[in-house]
């Protein structure tokens, strides 16, 4: 049966969840300073424009504020309910906020299913589901969801800060959350939402994916998925399906734990990680087979919008590099046309006298090591204005005597006035972080490995295939 | 919906977890999927007048509760052109484990050999897989993937991805596959299996022989749900 698309009480909910205004944390220690629930409570009052309120039952203060011993005693609305207390203690403090009509939760806490208490999580599934009360998790560290709340429970000075952006990141697992957020992070790309749903009781893939079909924050959507649950795979792609944004997924567990004797042909060709594989294809989702497509895929499609068809140019000041990205591109299929004649002669008289005679104008376009700025600009520019070419890849590399820091910025104002797709190649070291930068903050995706380049135009071409 | 007779050989098949080719034969003709014409015999004057009817070259295979995999056992021949033929044929057959009968069936002629098969996948539910066809389909693997239900464009897009597809479109002078009907045969399969989702395990359909404009199915079977 089709699920309908999320009505606007279901939406307020959501809401409730990423944007609350106040926040409960619920479990926090007078005592601990490290405790997971202090930390989420000391963050969100530092860094979040929430109003936070602790809740334990013994009371006291914490920094300087009062501790409540119940969510039904704080004197405000609460949106959002951080509940940090043992599993035995969830139930009663889930059915104080729904009491309270707090709008929604997230359960930190462990000891459910995955400690063989299947019974604990059912009574927690079946009382929020009769009061129609959104939660994440349990065993999940939540959301970090800027500029409104963070309840990863990772002091702050342990982790990088996350840059706000415009792609939502779901995980079952928090340690791969964490981690993918501080590689897109390292690759200049933010984030609009990041989301652990743990043992995913109740707010699971499909219904997060449709919140971000709505969620004017998000314009990219991307998942690390464990697994689905029975028949959920397919709720999942009918969602996908009215999915109007790019939908990127990572599966792991890609091998079988171990073969059962199947009687067909069928069931033995038909592996669970091949069906996984096809069906996300046939919907139009974008497969990672690893974190670094995850990653460039990500940047790529926050940066872009309109797909390519995947005819690309290599312009660079390396041979080596040119012929590395050619090998990458053919690989995945990507063509890596020849210009005619007529063309190549004309770009050959756009460049400067210096390098004309020396310069290797086939594809790729090979500048050579005393390319200058301008010559990097005219190429580029004559490049796009050619109809065999959708997306250029420049393979920089900075210690190049004729290349200034500037090229970034001035590439990346071509490429903004053409309206053309360009990804660059830049090595990741502080001493290029202008250059970096020059890219990054005019909005062009910048690579750190030659690969990552190739995939960055693999996604937008893949993205038109959808 | 499916029907009360498929229901019923469903139901009658639950004993031994598969559906006997026959039976399995007969549900895919009700659903206007192309099957050979066939009928089953349990003497060997029977196995005669059918064979008659139907019009030789015929091919005679055991049906056994005890055997799924025909071939393996010898429980196929093939290329059955007289009465003498067939009797020696049915004297051999009825030597195997669990005899109930033979299925004497029309002699396709050769033509390009796919298996179109489906399985109920746990997190997407029903899937449908084409490839090449033959004994061999496990070690080539060349085949692909799609969730039923099947749409035309589903097909050729599976068609596509098969290392072999230039075997379909013709190779070296060869007649094509029709595609039309081979589209034809993969939706009608693909509706089909949405409605035996709470029955089945897997089905084969291998081979599906493609030549001229058919593509018959010359051998089904129905593992059920365990």
């Amino acid at each position: 049966m089709r699920r309908q698309t999320l009505n606007e009480k279901a939406l307020e909910r959501y809401r409730a969840l990423f944007e609350p205004k106040s926040m409960a944390v619920i479990g926090v220690s007078t005592r601990n300073d490290r405790h997971p629930a202090n930390v989420i409570f000391n963050k969100n009052r530092l860094h979040y424009p929430i109003e936070v309120y602790a809740v334990n039952p013994s009371k006291g203060r914490l920094q300087g504020e009062p501790v409540y011993a119940s969510v039904s005693e704080i004197p405000g609305k609460v949106d959002l309910a951080v509940i940090v207390v043992r599993a035995e203690q969830v139930r009663q403090v889930l059915a104080d906020c729904i009491e309270a009509r707090v709008g929604a939760g997230v359960i930190i806490s462990g000891g459910f299913a995955e400690a063989g208490r299947s019974d604990l999580q059912e009574e927690i599934a079946a009382l929020a589901r009769e009061a129609d009360f959104p939660f994440l998790g349990p065993n999940c560290i939540g959301m970090f969801s800027p500029p409104f709340v963070d309840t990863n429970f990772i002091a702050a000075e342990r982790i990088v800060s996350p840059s706000p952006g415009n792609i939502a990141l779901v995980c079952q697992s928090g340690g791969i959350l964490v981690d993918l957020m501080i590689k897109l992070t390292g690759e200049g790309t933010g984030l609009s939402r990041a989301v652990s749903i743990g043992n995913k009781v109740l707010i699971r893939e499909p219904d997060l994916l449709d919140y971000f079909i709505h969620d004017d924050r998000t314009r990219v959507i991307a998942f690390y998925v464990e697994g689905f649950g029975r028949g959920e795979g397919r709720t999942f792609l009918e969602a996908a399906a009215r999915c109007p944004k790019p939908i990127v997924v990572l599966k792991s567990g890609k091998s079988p734990l171990g073969t059962t004797a199947v009687s067909s042909h069928t069931a033995s060709l038909a592996g669970d990680y091949r069906v996984f594989s096809a069906a996300l294809a046939q919907f139009g989702v974008l497969e990672a087979k690893n974190e670094t497509e995850l990653v460039n895929f990500c940047e790529s499609l926050s940066r872009y919008r309109a797909p390519i068809k995947g005819n690309i140019a290599i312009v660079t000041g390396s041979g080596g590099h040119g012929v590395l990205a050619v090998d990458l591109c053919s690989a995945l299929r990507l063509s890596v046309p020849t210009l005619p004649v007529e063309a190549q002669g004309e770009l050959r008289s756009r460049i400067s006298p210096s390098i004309q005679a020396i310069a290797s104008l086939k594809n790729p376009f090979d500048l050579t090591g005393s390319a200058t700025d301008e010559d990097f600009a005219a190429a580029v520019a004559y490049l796009w204005s050619r109809p065999e070419i959708d997306c250029v890849i420049a393979l920089l590399l900075p210690y190049m005597p004729g290349i200034s820091m500037d090229l970034g910025a001035r590439l990346s104002f071509v490429a903004k006035q053409m309206d053309k797709m360009l990804v660059a190649y830049v090595p990741h070291v502080e001493k290029y972080q202008i250059l970096t930068e020059g890219f990054e903050l005019n909005g062009v995706p910048v690579a750190h490995s030659v690969e990552g380049a190739v995939l960055m135009a693999e996604a937008m071409r893949r993205w038109g295939r959808c | 919906m499916l029907s009360r007779k498929t229901q019923a050989l469903l139901e009658a098949a639950k004993g031994h977890g598969w559906v006997f080719e026959p039976d399995a034969k007969a549900m895919l003709k009700e659903r206007g999927l192309p099957v050979p014409c066939f009928a089953t015999a349990a003497t060997r004057d029977e196995a005669r007048s059918k064979a008659h009817k139907i019009g030789y070259p015929v091919v005679a295979k055991v049906v056994s509760p005890l055997i799924v995999h025909k071939s393996d056992v010898g429980g196929v021949v093939v290329g059955i052109r007289t009465d003498h033929e067939l009797d020696a044929a049915f004297s051999r057959l009825a030597g195997l484990d669990g005899f109930e009968g033979v299925l004497v069936e029309e002699m396709l002629p050769g033509g390009v050999e796919l298996i179109v098969g489906a399985t109920i996948d746990l997190q997407f539910g029903p899937v449908i897989l084409l490839g090449l066809g033959g004994t061999s389909v496990e070690i080539y693997k060349d085949t692909a993937l799609r969730l039923a239900p099947l749409e035309p464009k589903d097909v050729l897009s599976m068609v596509g991805e098969l290392k072999a597809h230039p075997l379909l479109e013709g190779y070296r002078g060869a007649e094509p596959v029709d595609m039309t009907e081979l589209t034809r045969v993969l939706v009608l399969f693909s509706r089909f299996v949405m409605e035996l989702e709470g029955w089945i395990e897997s089905i084969d359909l291998n081979p599906v022989v493609c030549r001229g404009s058919r593509c018959t199915i010359a051998d089904a079977r129905i593992m059920l749900a365990k």
